[in-house]
């Protein structure tokens, strides 16, 4: 391998590999606004000056191939000379705008401002001004005056979103990005120029102002938006998720994530719609209940059927362990109905990230043996072979008026449900669910990835201390005194325990205290998960082959 | 059991007492005459000077808009944690405002940090120092009994510009 010297230290490359890639595969941080690792080199930022021996002037290490034998001095006085320069030059007329702009905190050029620069302007005149608060799209807001011109926004919707919407305009110290006439600036991953904008010049309309970066703590998860599962971070302060940004995995969605997915996917977790408390029918109405009466009549309800008019409908929005203990619940009790919903939107797809398959587990289920439709539900219960049905997170009345009319066709409905729905309306018994964000589990993505899913929102039998999940300063020292910790808490549990509890009313057998032993029992029993632990997983998930699964 | 020795025995005229009891009220007749440095505090109460620390307060502009722009910059550099900050969008040039401010006055430790990281010279320390809450709930202030007209904060105002760097 050819090698190349960076600071006195000889670095192998791959070649056609440029010096910035060299630098940072070598751990050397060279700064950078327009290069991204996954984005056309455009080298007009010219922060990443590097001093290369035998070249008559500085080059821009993110668009200078590495060739063998080059020495390179990122820490040269003429580099850091060059660098300070090209920050008083990009500071002339950036404002001071960070106690109002949202990137404060994770803002490159505030970094770069901080680590890199002289730190005062020689620059008295007055700055330029431009338009401040111009809507773009539909989610984003642009802020020509932080614009720093590096162009990243643009080569992104060309080359990533493939839609070519966004453009300078005007030239000199007057640039600025716009759409095309007539256009918006719309398409399915536009907040992702938010997240690569190296300064707030975008702003996410929906996050807009909502908190400071350092207020919040992040958890590693998933998303659950489509069976792609791309990897987030979900950021929480309060107990309260107030935006989710894409976590790089580049097997899955690389650094990117579709807005549908950063929007609509989270929102039900603190919302109005969430189901309180246990819920049971009494005399027509619904009424609150707590966790051992609504169990113990769950189970009292359940005995009183025969074991084969008995159905449970399990859920590709559940995880794994959800619905492996839901399969071995229906063991227990000699039930053979296991059904699930498919939610595919046929068409509704791309080449990018967004897949037709709106679940994020639904080869997850296959894989557990869980295959059959529910449309075979529909004549079992037409013809009052099944009698009591029990639903996991799943609207199952939400699928269809048909729907409505069969669920009342039963004798007994027991839902087990994260928020509100048609189908809650016509349970008799209803049981809080944790959701995604409030529970450790496992998905399979459609490539056959397992990925974890972890805690990041408190419920009632969660503590953030006691049970490891990711904290805030706020939430380090804060009391129950503090109105900044009295953030809602659920009295939900994760579907797998609900199932659990119940058992101990029939064989008191399916005995597991944390998904992780659940994940362990699912990898002994099935060759497909064989070897595989939550250490295995960890953050970017495990690739199940292909040939492994196939037959199953 | 053996006595302590004294550091020192008292002489005879000391174990008198006399002459050291005659010494201090010579003293209390002479402070008797000289002028009276105690406050009769309620009733008359102490004005401090522009350099006390009081309670944190947000400054009102005239035209009865706050100056906090809701940056946050107080409340991540408190070391009491008191201050709660959420922004909201404003149509008013400052884009951003605190549709919520709090201060909580008993983790307050009066350092001043808040007024000394503010961008906007929009909270200052004012010379309030009367503070007596019967709950919890009382002892946290919001926006409404924070704002403070700017005029009424025009020395601490002065003083900071005088000595802030
Ligand atoms: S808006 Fe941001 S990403 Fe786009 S050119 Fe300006 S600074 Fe770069
Ligand atoms: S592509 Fe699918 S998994 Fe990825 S962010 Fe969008 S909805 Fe979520
Ligand atoms: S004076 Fe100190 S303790 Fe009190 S609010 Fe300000 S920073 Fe916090
Ligand atoms: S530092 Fe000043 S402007 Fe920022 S939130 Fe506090 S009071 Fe408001
Ligand atoms: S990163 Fe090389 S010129 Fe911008």
């Amino acid at each position: 391998m050819p090698t190349i010297t960076i600071d006195g230290k000889q670095v192998e490359f791959k070649p056609g590999q440029t010096v910035i890639q060299a630098a940072m595969d070598a751990g050397i941080d060279i700064p950078h606004f327009c290069y991204h690792p996954k984005l056309s080199i455009s080298g007009n930022c010219r922060v990443c000056l590097v001093e290369i021996e035998k070249m008559p002037k500085l080059a821009i290490s993110c668009a200078t191939l590495a060739s063998d034998g080059m020495v390179v001095h990122t820490k040269s006085d003429k580099t850091l000379d060059a660098r300070n320069a090209v920050m008083e030059f990009i500071l002339i007329n950036h404002p001071l705008d960070c106690p109002i702009c949202d990137e404060a905190g994770e803002c490159k050029l505030q970094e770069y401002a901080f680590a890199h620069s002289r730190g005062e302007s020689r620059f008295d005149e007055i700055k330029n001004r431009k338009e401040k608060r111009v809507q773009l799209g539909p989610r984003v807001k642009f802020d020509a005056e932080r614009c720093i011109s590096c162009s990243r926004c643009i080569r992104f919707s060309d080359e990533i979103a493939k839609s070519n919407q966004l453009t300078f305009k005007n030239r000199g110290d007057k640039v600025t990005i716009t759409t095309f006439p007539g256009e918006s600036f719309d398409n399915p991953y536009t907040l992702n120029t938010v997240d690569i904008c190296p300064v707030g010049a975008l702003t996410n309309n929906d996050f807009r102002f909502k908190s400071r970066v350092w207020e919040m703590s992040s958890t590693n998860s998933v998303c659950i938006g489509c069976s792609r599962g791309c990897n987030i971070e979900i950021w929480v302060r309060n107990n309260e998720i107030l935006r989710l940004t894409p976590r790089y995995n580049e097997e899955v969605n690389s650094f990117w994530m579709c807005d549908n997915g950063r929007l609509n996917t989270f929102k039900f977790v603190n919302s109005e719609t969430r189901i309180d408390s246990c819920y049971l029918r009494k005399e027509g109405e619904l009424v609150k209940s707590n966790w051992v009466e609504a169990l113990e009549v769950t189970a009292k309800s359940l005995k009183e059927f025969k074991s084969n008019e008995v159905a449970f409908i399990a859920s590709p929005y559940s995880t794994l362990e959800d619905n492996f203990i839901l399969q071995k619940f229906a063991k227990q009790i000699n039930s053979n109905n296991i059904f699930y919903a498919n939610h595919i939107i046929e068409g509704d797809q791309d080449e990018i990230l967004i897949r037709e398959d709106k679940t994020p587990n639904s080869l997850g289920l296959k894989l557990l043996g869980i295959k059959n439709d529910i449309s075979k539900l529909i004549d079992l219960i037409q013809k009052k072979n099944v009698k009591a049905l029990l639903i996991m997170e799943e609207d199952l009345a939400g699928l269809g008026s048909e729907w409505e009319n069969l669920l009342s066709k039963l004798e007994l409905t027991i839902v087990i449900a994260t928020n509100q729905n048609k189908t809650t309306l016509l349970a008799d018994i209803i049981l809080p669910a944790a959701t995604y964000a409030e529970k450790h589990g496992t998905f399979v993505n459609f490539q056959g990835r397992v990925q974890r899913i972890r805690p990041a929102v408190e419920t009632e039998e969660l503590d953030r201390s006691l049970d490891g999940m990711s904290k805030s300063r706020w939430d380090k020292f804060g009391t129950k005194f503090d109105r900044w910790m009295q953030g809602k808490k659920y009295d939900a549990k994760p579907s797998w325990k609900i199932f659990t509890l119940l058992d101990s009313y029939f064989s008191n057998k399916i005995k597991f205290k944390m998904a992780e032993e659940v994940f362990d029992e699912i990898s002994k029993s099935n060759d497909v998960f064989k070897d595989l632990d939550y250490d295995v997983i960890g953050d970017l998930g495990s690739l199940i082959k292909k040939e492994v699964y196939q037959n199953v | 059991m053996t006595t302590k020795k004294r550091f020192k025995d008292l002489t005879f005229w000391e174990r008198l007492y006399i002459p050291v009891i005659i010494k201090g009220l010579v003293l209390t007749l002479k402070t008797m005459f000289k002028p009276k440095v105690t406050m009769e505090y309620p009733e008359v109460k102490f004005e401090p000077p522009a350099s006390y620390r009081g309670r944190p307060v947000l400054v009102q502009e005239k035209n009865g808009v706050e100056r906090c722009v809701a940056c946050g910059l107080c409340s991540r550099v408190c070391p009491a944690l008191a201050i709660e900050v959420q922004a909201a969008e404003t149509e008013l040039e400052k884009e951003r405002f605190p549709q919520k401010f709090e201060i909580n006055m008993l983790r307050c430790i009066f350092c001043g940090f808040c007024e000394e990281v503010c961008p906007e010279e929009a909270i200052v320390m004012s010379k309030d120092y009367e503070l007596v809450f019967q709950d919890r709930d009382s002892a946290i202030f919001g926006k409404d009994k924070l704002l403070v007209p700017v005029e009424n904060l025009q020395d601490r105002i002065d003083f900071l510009r005088k000595f802030k760097k």
